[in-house]
């Protein structure tokens, strides 16, 4: 937010342009071409049924409308990259990408959680995130805790439906039964 | 006076209390910190919520939803960084009033006018629920369909300078909901031969992508640039109670806010655009607004705050979310197989009170514990952008996961949250999506509800409702019309001239 005197209302109803949008709507105009010549694969039409019953006509009323408001889109987001637009194309791409590593970390916690359990897959992702985002010290020691409060909170006492991990199997009977109902 | 008992004695149950207290303070303090937002703790917590009574479950995310925005005004004050998206315009003369010295007048003001603008739509709903109970019941299949109908031209128009995005936005939000097995004529749509896609995709499965996951990689892939807070010294009751100086300003925002938040697809952006105008029209001193204006952080923070009781009515009343947070409060009444709509006023007046009587509760809480806590509050300022988007992936999967104990879920969330991350990046709205899933699949089973009455095209809007609501879609469609030609031709004369 800038520290700026000049506010313009139009901030707020017209958020400002990048150039980088043009990426969003070429690949959401592809996707539309896609879903529409995949339109009479994908949906039945029912011989004898009114038009206004076939199953394929909400799909159909979809796509043509994302082809329609994407191909405006497309145009318009043209024609405001070649009048003005700002932001580096390259950068922002830069920046979806590094996102998409935090799509690894969390589905391995995903993935790993039925095996391991909720409780130490937490604490293990949590503290192997916060030293991956840098923390050291005493905010690297807050992860763990925060993940111990989040597994209390949501599992021990909203009750929350998360099945115990495997390995869980291995203990006693009584430890096990409270760990698969509790943590 | 009977209905009103009724609705005292579920207001006054002990876990309903708990979940107000809870759900209004941990609402004040989620809408403190920057980066998280009441959508994404209510999409974290909708799952959580579907185990509780709908009366208990509902009254803690409308708790939420009420009370973030009082606290998303303290950022906005004293760092010059909304608490939510929506605390945007407040940043605009509360900051410019901290660098003035006069912080804890600003969060006065701003408390007092979202308390104001909170008291106010809840006494018009009061005022207008015989209304409601005697309107709703005149909305038949045709109609809900044209009110849908209407809440998605809206929420296109409504995204100026984005509507082409916004309507692809909507059309894919449609589309989503038309995957899965159909459940008329028992075929597949859009399922690619996989079983998983049978069940459709799941709602809250794209909520909490498009708000929490989202949201937490953005923060993730971010920098810490948290800033800390000034300390505030002096007396903020002051300030709640200067807003009776205001109360014409706030009185028009808090109206505006009331219009504009029940109208499908509107919200709080446009009712804070005309509450701010008119204040700053009608002002003596016009030249202070944007520079430290109490009536500009007034007419911001009544008309921000009287949207979320007004969202309520289309929700209550039709079945329709007008936005986000009420389409996924919509789920809460559908996994409880409570329907909103036409009956729910008939036969439960009692439960549509009870939420009255709790929106009104948390707006006193939410005052009262600011009046109380605000400066321990500014700790939760300095929690480190990065460390809040870990605390936001490692919530987010409790939701989803517990949704179906489904690794699919979990990675169709983590694909939406990409999507999320392109479009928050990008300023393109995820409201759409979500209205375009929920007003796809109303429109599409009152269509086919509808038929068996329909001769012509004409019987769509030969009823009294149904006709106003086709007025209301054609007048929204030539003003928006009437709008982009003016200006296109602002734009073209101003080309001449230079």
């Amino acid at each position: 937010m800038s520290d700026n005197n000049a506010h313009d209302l139009s901030d707020l109803t017209h958020p400002p342009h990048h150039r980088a949008e043009i990426v969003f709507a070429v690949a959401s105009f592809l996707v539309a071409l896609l879903l529409a010549a995949l339109w009479s694969t994908e949906t039945r039409w029912i011989d004898g049924q009114p038009w206004s019953r076939q199953p394929g006509l909400w799909p159909l009323i979809a796509v043509v409308g994302m082809l329609v408001f994407g191909a405006g889109e497309l145009i318009a987001c043209l024609i405001r990259n070649l009048r003005r637009g700002g932001g580096d194309v390259a950068a922002e791409l830069g920046l979806w990408l590094r996102a998409g590593e935090y799509v690894l970390w969390f589905m391995a916690y995903v993935l790993i959680t039925p095996r391991l359990g909720y409780l130490p897959t937490t604490l293990v992702f949590t503290t192997l995130l916060a030293f991956r985002l840098g923390y050291r010290g005493r905010v690297l020691a807050l992860a763990p805790l925060m993940g111990l409060l989040i597994v209390v909170a949501f599992k021990s006492f909203l009750a929350v439906r998360i099945p115990g991990g495997a390995v869980y199997d291995l203990l006693p009977q009584g430890l096990r039964n409270f760990l698969v109902l509790y943590l | 006076m009977d209905t009103f008992l009724s609705a005292l004695t579920i207001v006054s149950r002990w876990d309903v209390i708990a979940a107000l207290i809870a759900g209004s303070v941990g609402g004040v303090i989620i809408g403190a910190i920057p980066g998280v937002g009441p959508a994404v703790a209510i999409a974290i917590l909708l799952p959580a919520t579907f185990g509780m009574e709908p009366i208990v479950g509902l009254t803690l995310l409308l708790g939420i939803y009420g009370s973030a925005l009082f606290g998303g005004s303290i950022p906005s004050i004293l760092i010059n960084t909304p608490g939510t998206p929506v605390n945007a315009l407040t940043t605009y003369d509360g900051f410019p009033m901290t660098k003035q010295g006069q912080a804890p007048r600003a969060l006065g003001l701003s408390f007092g006018a979202s308390f104001f603008g909170g008291i106010f739509a809840v006494i018009a709903l009061v005022l207008l629920s015989p209304v409601l109970a005697r309107v709703a019941p005149m909305f038949g299949s045709r109609e809900i369909f044209l009110a849908a109908f209407l809440g998605c031209v809206l929420v296109v128009v409504a995204h100026r300078g984005q509507s082409l995005a916004a309507g692809a936005l909507l059309m894919f939000g449609l589309f989503l909901n038309t995957i899965g097995m159909e459940a008329n004529n028992y075929t597949r749509r859009f399922t690619f031969d996989l079983n998983f896609l049978d069940q459709g995709v799941n709602l809250i499965v794209v909520v909490l992508g498009l708000f929490a996951v989202s949201q937490a990689f953005v923060l993730l892939a971010g920098k810490d640039d948290m800033e800390a807070a000034p300390d505030i010294k002096g007396n903020v009751l002051g300030g709640v109670l200067e807003v009776f100086r205001h109360k014409r300003v706030a009185t028009a925002g808090s109206l505006s806010g009331t219009i504009m938040g029940i109208i499908p697809g509107v919200g709080e952006f446009t009712s804070q655009f005309l509450s701010y105008s008119y204040a700053r029209a009608t002002s003596k001193a016009p030249g202070l607004f944007g520079k430290g204006s109490p009536e500009g952080l007034v007419a911001s923070e009544s008309a921000n705050n009287s949207v979320p009781p007004a969202a309520m009515v289309p929700l209550l009343a039709l079945g329709i979310p007008g936005e986000a947070l009420t389409a996924m409060m919509l789920s809460v009444f559908y996994v409880h197989n409570v329907i909103p709509g036409p009956t729910l006023f008939r036969d439960h007046m009692d439960f549509v009170m009870a939420l009255y009587i709790c929106l009104a509760l948390l707006n006193i809480l939410a005052l009262a514990f600011l009046l109380v806590a605000t400066r321990p509050l500014l700790r939760v300022l300095v929690i480190p952008n990065r460390f809040l988007g870990m605390m936001i992936l490692t919530l987010s999967f409790v939701g989803i996961y517990s949704l179906r104990n489904s690794a699919i879920d979990c990675m169709l969330a983590a694909a939406f949250g990409l999507l999320g991350v392109v479009l928050k990046r990008l300023n393109l709205p995820l409201v759409p999506i979500i209205l375009g899933m929920v007003l796809g699949g109303i429109m599409e089973e009152k269509f086919r509800t509808s038929l068996p009455r329909i001769r012509s095209l004409y019987n769509w809007i030969d009823r009294p409702v149904a006709m106003v609501i086709f007025c209301l879609i054609c007048i929204v469609l030539a003003l928006h019309l009437w709008g982009l030609w003016r200006d296109w031709k602002g734009k073209r004369d101003g080309s001449v001239e230079h």
